[in-house]
This record gives structure tokens, C-alpha cells and sequence, in this order.
């Protein structure tokens, strides 16, 4: 099988994050691939590992510096890695970012499977892989705690808020993945060999045949959240049964039961 | 202002948020419950009763199962249609998919998980979390309809009104699922995270209890989920008696205590109820990401450094083994239960 695994850059999970004179700034706090991203890629290494002869490409819009997500990826197993990358996609809201993943997707060709994150750090939307299933017109397997492919259909175990569902389809397909799909593996000592020395090709929009899609979400302004008091009131007592007694009148009186 | 709110629901559930959705759409305007599904009567009954001007209903076997090919192509056809200035919907595992792919059809766009919705005017502006809760952003859609996925619990909840009722008109089902559900299976409980007013999590520290001797023969490993299973027995009868949901940190699911279905943060659900009891969890970033907006967060650890207490406005030093059904104990006698 043909795998791609979608992969996004973000600020680290441990960074403080403010927003800061009209924009949201991160210190001096690493990008790393975001971390859902990380399940995608190990997601796809699976399919690959259970699917012989077939190949993972990681894929990722970004700036330049995007490609050490990408060298992360190749560290993990991937076998190459795109980047797309042009000065018009500053502003992309979601839907223009699966406009490009999709045009990217199409000009690779041939491919059987894409396999998503459940969602970004940064904008959080989780929509990016249902759409980029829409504009290529392929199914939306989303979800994926779990991905199995036989003779050219593939079987997930989606997780939902009511249980477990199993879901099918025929290749070529869009796979979103959970935490479920197993913990990502570490880049091996060859593999991070291999990823310093990969050269990452550079796709413009030109090289897609496509122009800057037209955002239509557009943000208008950036708040931090209003802090809150939090000085903590610890609870003491002679015997857990008087700590409890205390702490319960507390509670209580906050008037939230 | 002309809304459609779309009711999400699962074998005829409803997840709440529909409810606090249709109240949101109420208060801007007109407001046309969507149900999709095979013998949703029930459903459609209870949107007018939550207060629906009208519902559209698309009631037929081919959506038996929510599939997201076709629900979004029968939702799509029905806004082209209608013509609404907005569709709502709660926030849930499918109607992000559904959202995502009607707005690719309508080209316009989705503003998800949004806790704020104001009208400027004739713009709507919502205000949603970025960088998991650490920024807000205030953002519009120029595309028509607006779409946006609301944040359970971020929207008063209607009252229903048995007295309410109507007939629902019936639309045109476009049937091209691309996928096909083979099966389910329910979760070992019913865990509503996003829903719960009290949510009490359990951690890694719910296996740390040595004087707990498990019976003989069990290795290391199990004899760990074995006292897991003790702590959070303590979790859940605390939960019980307060009617709230259980959940768990991550290092509770990886060890394999609980499954993930209940986990919250980062990777798992971010919740806002009224009372989050934090048990033997430590408070790491990706945790609490998950839960701080909770009105009130209660800890209880051993570590009196543990950074959970930095989030906490109260606070219990000590053994949840000993505090946990201490605290049952006392609610239910104060509780009347
Ligand atoms: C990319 C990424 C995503 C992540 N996503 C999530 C996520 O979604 N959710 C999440 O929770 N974590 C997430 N994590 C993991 C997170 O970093 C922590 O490892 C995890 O939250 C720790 O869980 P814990 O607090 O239960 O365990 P620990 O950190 O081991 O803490 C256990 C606590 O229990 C206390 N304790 C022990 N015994 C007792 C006792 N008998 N009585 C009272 N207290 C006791 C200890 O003092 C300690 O504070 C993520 C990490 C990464 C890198
Ligand atoms: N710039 C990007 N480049 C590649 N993949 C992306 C990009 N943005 C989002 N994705 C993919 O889409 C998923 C969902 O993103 P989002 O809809 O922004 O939450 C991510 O987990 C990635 O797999």
C-alpha cells in the first residue's frame, strides 16, 4: 500500500502559550510534530509493517523550519517526506489546508491510504481529515483506534462517545487515528541517521497547480483566558472522617452539587 | 436569524449539548431542529419539546447508521435548499466529520468548539480555545451558512416543554455512505465526560495501597491492576454518590486501571464540569489542559508538592485510600443518600 501519514508542526505540549501584542507567542518553547500527529505516523508504520511491499510518506504544510517534524517522522520509519510550502499559505484556515493536502495527495498518486491525527495542538479543529475526505471524494474511516486492511478494504474499530464501532470501506481511504492506535516509537539510532541526512523536497503551490485557496474563517482578535484566583486552601483534621466532614461543607457551600 | 441545529444523537440518545444548541439558536432567532436517523420519532418529539419552531427530519434505514457520507450529503441538500443563516451543532465525535464535510459541500466554513457566540451586527463572532485552552480567539466565518460546533456545557440548556409538540416535515435522504458499519460495542460504562457536572478521576496513585494484599498467586503486574481495581472502586462509589462520571488520567489508562474512553486531557477529553475531585493524579501540563476551566477542582494526593494543588481550590494531603471513601461517606450522609 501507498500510505501518507499528515503531519503538522506545533509549539511544544509544556509551552507557556500567551497571546502577546496580537499574536499568540510560544517563548522560546520548541516546535515539535504536534503530538497526535505522532500516533498518525505510527499508525501508518503499522499498516506498513502489515502490509508488505507498501511505503509511508510523510506530509506536512508548513514553513520551512516544518521540516524537522518531517525529519521526525523519517527518524520513526517513514520511508520520505514532502513538505509543502509557499509565502501565500500564511492565513490558510482548515479548509484550505485540506484543499492543498488533497491537491499534494492527488499529485503523489496511486495512494492507498492517508492517516491523519484526531487533531492539532495549536488550532484544534479536528476537521482537517473529514474534509480533505470530502475534496477527494474518498471515505472518512475517522476515529481509528484500531486499522486492519485485507485484499483492498479496510476495517477500523472507531472510538465514540458510546463505545467501539467497527467501520469498513474500500481503498483509497482517509484514516483518522487515537491514542488507542498504540504509543508512537522512538526514532532509532539508524533512523535519526538516515533523517539528518534526508533532503526533503519543497512543493510551492505552483508545483500543485493550484492558487492560495480564499480563507473564509478568519480570526478577528486573541484573549488570554481570564486567570483565575487559585490559591489553594488545604483541608486538615485529626482522622480522614473529620478531613472528609470539612471538605464536604466546603463543597457544598460553593453550591455546585 | 435563521438556525439550524443539527441533534446529534446515537440509537435515538441525544447528546445534551443538542439541547444547549437549539436554547443558543432560540436566542438568536428561529430555530429548525435537523434529526437524521431510522425511527427518530422519539427524537423529533423531543426537539419541539426543547423548544424547535420546526423540525426537519430525515427518517429513512439508509441512515439507521450514522455514516458520514450521506448524512453530510442529505444535510448539505437540505441547507442548499433552506437557505439558513447558521447551523449549529454540539460538539461530539461525529458531528465534527458531519460539519467538516457539509461545509466543503456549501464552501463555507466551521468554527469548532466554540464557547461563545455574539451577534455584531449581522457578523456572528465566536470565541473559541486555541493551543488547548491556553489562548482564546475570537474568529468569524464570511461564508454562508455559518457553520459552528458548540462546547457542551458552554450554553444554558433549555427546559423542555412537554406541552410543545408538531409534526416534522420530512427530508429528502441522499444515500452515498462510502462506508459500512459491521458493529458495536457499548463502552464498559456510559461515560459522558463532556456532559458531567461532577467528574471524579482516578490516577496513577489508585494502585498505591501495599497494605492492600491481593490474593495469592498473582504476578507483580497483576496484583497492580488488582489494587487499581480496589482505588478505583473508592473513585466510582464517590462519583455515584454525587451523580457524576468517572475519569482518569493517562498514566491510569496506559497501565491499563481504566479504559480510555474515561481519560481526560490532552489526548483524551477536555471537560468542564462544576466539580472535578482529582484522586493520586499529579497534575502534569497534558492533564490539566483536560480539566482546569472546572468550577471548582478538588485534589487529593500524597505529595503535598504535587502541581495538581497549584490548580486546586481545595486540597486533601493524604491517602485517597483512606480520604476517598471517607469523602463517600460524608456526602452521602449530608446528601441524604
Ligand atoms: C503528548 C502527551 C499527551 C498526553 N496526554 C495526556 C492526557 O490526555 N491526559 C493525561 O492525564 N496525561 C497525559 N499525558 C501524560 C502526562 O504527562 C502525565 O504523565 C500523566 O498525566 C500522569 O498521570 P498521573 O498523574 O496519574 O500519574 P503520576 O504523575 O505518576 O502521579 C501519580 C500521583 O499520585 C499520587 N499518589 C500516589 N499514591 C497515592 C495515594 N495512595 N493517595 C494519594 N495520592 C497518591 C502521587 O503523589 C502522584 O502525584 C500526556 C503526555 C504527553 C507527552
Ligand atoms: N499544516 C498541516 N500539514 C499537514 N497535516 C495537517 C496540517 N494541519 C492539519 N493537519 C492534519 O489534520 C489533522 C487535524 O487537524 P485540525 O483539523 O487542524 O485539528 C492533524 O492531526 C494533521 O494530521
Amino acid at each position: 500500500m501507498k500510505i501518507i501519514a499528515c503531519i503538522k508542526q506545533v509549539p511544544d505540549s509544556e509551552a507557556k502559550v500567551k497571546a502577546e501584542g496580537g499574536k499568540v507567542s510560544w517563548g522560546d518553547a520548541p516546535l515539535v510534530i504536534n503530538p497526535f500527529d505522532e500516533y498518525a505516523v505510527e499508525g501508518a508504520l503499522q499498516q506498513k509493517e502489515a502490509n508488505s511491499g507498501s511505503t509511508v510518506t510523510a506530509l506536512c504544510i508548513g514553513p520551512e523550519s516544518a521540516k524537522e517534524a518531517l525529519k521526525h517522522a523519517l527518524a520513526m520509519g517513514a520511508d520520505d517526506a514532502i513538505l509543502v510550502s509557499d509565502s501565500a499559505l500564511n492565513e490558510l484556515d482548515t479548509a484550505g489546508a485540506a484543499r492543498v493536502l488533497a491537491a499534494a495527495i492527488q499529485k503523489i498518486d496511486g495512494v492507498d491510504m492517508v492517516v491523519f491525527g484526531r487533531q492539532t495542538l495549536d488550532n484544534g479543529a479536528g476537521i482537517t481529515p473529514a474534509q480533505t475526505a470530502r475534496i477527494l471524494g474518498w471515505p472518512m474511516l475517522g476515529l481509528a483506534g484500531q486499522i486492519k486492511a485485507q485484499d483492498g478494504s479496510v476495517t477500523v474499530e472507531r472510538v465514540i462517545e458510546e463505545g467501539r464501532q467497527s467501520v469498513s470501506a474500500k481503498l483509497p481511504v482517509v484514516v483518522s487515528v487515537v491514542q488507542s492506535i498504540g504509543e508512537p516509537r522512538y526514532p532509532s539510532f539508524m533512523g535519526i541517521r538516515k533523517a539528518s541526512k534526508a533532503s526533503i523536497p519543497v512543493w510551492s503551490l505552483g508545483d500543485l497547480g493550484m492558487s492560495a485557496p480564499e480563507s473564509v474563517v478568519k480570526r478577528t482578535e486573541l484573549l488570554n483566558p481570564p486567570t483565575r484566583e487559585t490559591a489553594v486552601e488545604i483541608i486538615t483534621g485529626d482522622t480522614p472522617q473529620a478531613i472528609a466532614e470539612t471538605l464536604v461543607d466546603k463543597i457544598l457551600a460553593e453550591k455546585v452539587l | 436569524m435563521k438556525t439550524f441545529v443539527y441533534i446529534d444523537h446515537f440509537k435515538g440518545d441525544v447528546q445534551p449539548a443538542s439541547w444547549e444548541a437549539l436554547g443558543l439558536a432560540k436566542s438568536l432567532g428561529t430555530a429548525s431542529a435537523v434529526v437524521f436517523g431510522s425511527g427518530v420519532e422519539a427524537v423529533a418529539k423531543a426537539a419541539f419539546e426543547y423548544g424547535a419552531d420546526e423540525v426537519w427530519a430525515a427518517d429513512d434505514s439508509a441512515l439507521a447508521d450514522y455514516r458520514a457520507e450521506a448524512y453530510a450529503s442529505t444535510l448539505s441538500a437540505l441547507a442548499s435548499s433552506q437557505g439558513p443563516d447558521l447551523i449549529l451543532f454540539p460538539t461530539t465525535t461525529r458531528t465534527r466529520e458531519l460539519a467538516a464535510m457539509t461545509a466543503v459541500d456549501l464552501t463555507t466554513g466551521v468554527l469548532t468548539d466554540i464557547s461563545g457566540l455574539e451577534a455584531d451586527g449581522d457578523q456572528l463572532v465566536a470565541t473559541r480555545p486555541i493551543y488547548e485552552g491556553k489562548v482564546l480567539e475570537k474568529t468569524i466565518c464570511s461564508g454562508k451558512p455559518v457553520m459552528a460546533t458548540i462546547r457542551g456545557r458552554a450554553f444554558p440548556k433549555p427546559e423542555p416543554d412537554p406541552s410543545k409538540s408538531g409534526t416534522a416535515t420530512k427530508v429528502e435522504v441522499k444515500a452515498d455512505a462510502l462506508t459500512n458499519v459491521e458493529g458495536y460495542s457499548a463502552s464498559e460504562s456510559a461515560v459522558n465526560l463532556g456532559d458531567a457536572g461532577v467528574i471524579v478521576s482516578g490516577g496513577r496513585g489508585v494502585s498505591n495501597n501495599p497494605s492492600l494484599q491481593p490474593p495469592a498467586g498473582m504476578d507483580e503486574k497483576q496484583a497492580e491492576l488488582w489494587r487499581a481495581q480496589q482505588g478505583f472502586a473508592f473513585v466510582t462509589q464517590l462519583a455515584q454518590v454525587l451523580g457524576g462520571a468517572v475519569g482518569a488520567s493517562r498514566a491510569a489508562v496506559d497501565a491499563g486501571y481504566i479504559p480510555y474512553s474515561h481519560q481526560v486531557g490532552q489526548t483524551g477529553k477536555v471537560v468542564t464540569p462544576d466539580l472535578y475531585i482529582a484522586c493520586g493524579i499529579s497534575g502534569a501540563i497534558q492533564h490539566l489542559v483536560g480539566m482546569r476551566n472546572a468550577k471548582v477542582i478538588v485534589a487529593i494526593n500524597k505529595d503535598s508538592d504535587a502541581p495538581i494543588f497549584k490548580q486546586a481550590r481545595y486540597g486533601v494531603v493524604g491517602d485517597l485510600f483512606q480520604i476517598v471513601p471517607a469523602l463517600t461517606e460524608a456526602f452521602r450522609k449530608k446528601l441524604g443518600k
